[in-house]
């Protein structure tokens, strides 16, 4: 009772309601500006896309209630199916190898002791460049008559391909440039996860005769957990909306067998190209439900095992 | 000891070759540039460097409207870093150290935002800017960016731990406001949190596609990023100089990173491990 009886209460309980909400006008202020936009440009065309999304509009003429129907079309129409089955896959082929890839890499720079920063800053600049630029660059190297991944098969023998005429070489291409781009980022964040595990499990371990696989498995990677969660989601948030890769390698269609268009190039198609705004908004909820969905899963897994132990 | 040092050689040996191959395609950006489209065609391809850089670098500025465009990218990108630094630090502050009616539900509302998707609100706010008036205008990209949830709650856990509740009273004590405090106090101390902030909402403005793509309607007035898929889709053939355009492009990218970029990797790298 003492404590909360000093300074500021007296003031409150002698004002009246009314000014003392008043009275934290600047910190209002202060706040209003993330508000203020995220109600213009965030939370107003989100509900609006739930409306549209019932309603069918071509951008000129008048909008027409439909109910359910973009929706019933959806489930229909085999080109979102494509989409969305090229989005998981290709969230896959890109994901896991990364985050092996850079949890190995963690590892090895953990237990390096020379040039550490040198690598730190190499390994992150391919997150930190153009992404249009490397999507024509991994579209180059890719490309069938003249691109240096032809160009290295041949010259080992192997018959060249048709990286981006293919739908299984559209597929490599795509996840090759975001395994590039995320590896090293990942690499950095299991470094730092690394780090912050205590030195004296490691010595308990030696001590009881554990060799460096075990040591792995049963102190690093539970240890490692949280850390791992957190790079299972941010991939999969950034996985489940690939556009710029796609879009810019092989083109609005998706490519040869529209093996490249992925869910959010379909939404940007039908709304900015076909200009079928109503059937956009269903597709824009499609993705947000399955953005919660797989977050969703991730929290599950991940969680759910940390408890049984 | 020499199982030591072998150990020690292969383990380089493989961290340099990751580093290789990271840095793999912008050597090869450079290689490209610099010859003509011919000798990349040739098989076996050329791997050196050639001297034809500005002879490509003068094509890309005659089919795209390049420096228009980098300009346009700038006038964006530091416009919109800026307004985040001031407007996120400020309601981050607020967040941080002052408890008002409401705090917590706002904070809620705050991160939940975070898990929304940018599609969610792509078309109507297509509409809205078209009833603004802004299609075509970059406000229409500077604008909607200029406050975002991710750096309000990344400069709040910096305040909550960088800054004392004592400093503050000091400063109230001195006569100082609260807007005096935050930007007398709170704003020079945050110099760390803020640089990462900063580069981060650079790098990602500069790189933005989607949405500058669909509201920058005149061909004459988009950003690098769209003007170098322009450059792709109408001169696809012609590597050299496309590549010089994209290498072009990333130049800027690349001195800011080099400045900041310890202290961007440590900011990078902190909110996993905390979280």
């Amino acid at each position: 009772m003492t404590a909360t009886a000093t300074v500021p209460t007296s003031t409150l309980t002698t004002t009246p309601a009314r000014r003392r909400i008043w009275s934290y006008w600047r910190f209002y202020l202060a706040l209003s500006p993330f508000y203020v936009l995220f109600a213009v440009f965030g939370l107003y065309p989100m509900l609006s896309t739930i409306v549209l999304a019932f309603q069918r509009w071509d951008g000129l003429s008048a909008r027409k209630f439909t109910g359910l129907d973009n929706f019933a079309f959806l489930v229909k129409d085999p080109t979102f199916w494509t989409a969305l089955e090229n989005t998981v896959v290709l969230f896959l082929m890109s994901t896991v190898p990364t985050l092996v890839l850079a949890l190995l890499l963690a590892v090895m720079l953990q237990s390096a002791v020379r040039f550490t920063n040198v690598y730190r800053i190499a390994y992150f600049i391919p997150n930190v460049t153009s992404l249009v630029a490397m999507a024509i660059f991994f579209s180059s190297i890719f490309s069938t008559n003249f691109g240096l991944v032809n160009a290295a098969l041949r010259s080992l023998g192997i018959p060249q391909q048709d990286w981006l005429g293919q739908p299984w070489g559209i597929k490599i291409a795509i996840s090759t440039m975001i395994v590039w781009q995320w590896v090293g980022y990942n690499t950095l964040i299991y470094l730092a996860g690394l780090q912050a595990i205590p030195k004296d499990q490691y010595e308990a371990a030696k001590v009881d005769g554990a060799g460096a696989v075990r040591t792995f498995f049963s102190i690093t990677l539970p240890q490692l957990r949280p850390v791992v969660l957190f790079t299972v989601i941010m991939s999969t948030i950034g996985g489940l909306q690939t556009f710029t890769e796609p879009q810019v390698m092989v083109g609005n269609s998706g490519g040869t067998g529209q093996s490249g268009m992925t869910v959010v190039l379909f939404f940007y198609r039908s709304a900015f190209l076909d200009n079928d705004y109503g059937y956009a908004a269903a597709i824009a909820l499609s993705i947000f439900a399955l953005v919660l969905l797989f977050t969703a899963i991730n929290w599950r897994i991940f969680r759910g095992r940390s408890e049984d132990r | 000891m020499t199982r030591y040092r072998l150990r020690g050689l292969a383990l380089h040996g493989a961290l340099i070759l990751a580093l290789l191959v990271f840095m793999f395609p912008f050597l090869w950006t450079i290689v490209m540039a610099s010859n003509t489209t011919a000798d990349i065609y040739r098989f076996p391809p050329k791997f050196g460097f050639g001297g034809h850089f500005f002879d490509n670098v003068r094509q890309v500025f005659e089919n795209v409207a390049f420096f228009q465009s980098m300009a346009n990218t700038v006038v964006v990108a530091v416009s919109t870093t800026l307004l985040v630094l001031f407007f996120d630090s400020l309601a981050a502050f607020t967040f941080a150290k002052f408890r008002f009616p409401g705090r917590n539900a706002l904070f809620v509302i705050l991160l939940a935002t975070m898990l929304l998707p940018a599609q969610l609100a792509a078309v109507p706010q297509f509409q809205t800017m078209a009833i603004l008036g802004w299609v075509g205008s970059l406000k229409a990209l500077i604008i909607p960016g200029a406050a975002n949830a991710f750096g309000i709650f990344w400069m709040r856990q910096y305040f909550q731990n960088s800054i004392h509740d004592e400093l503050i009273e000091a400063a109230t004590l001195d006569g100082c406001g609260f807007f005096g405090t935050y930007w007398h106090v709170a704003l020079p101390s945050a110099r760390p949190a803020l640089a990462f902030l900063g580069i981060f909402t650079f790098v990602g403005s500069w790189n933005d596609y989607m949405w500058p793509l669909i509201v920058l309607t005149n061909p004459d007035h988009v950003t690098l990023q769209v003007a170098l898929s322009t450059l792709n889709r109408s001169h696809g053939v012609d590597y050299s100089m496309v590549m010089t355009g994209a290498l072009l492009a990333m130049i800027p990218l690349v001195i800011v990173f080099a400045i900041f970029a310890r202290q961007f990797i440590k900011g990078a790298t902190e909110g996993a491990v905390r979280g």
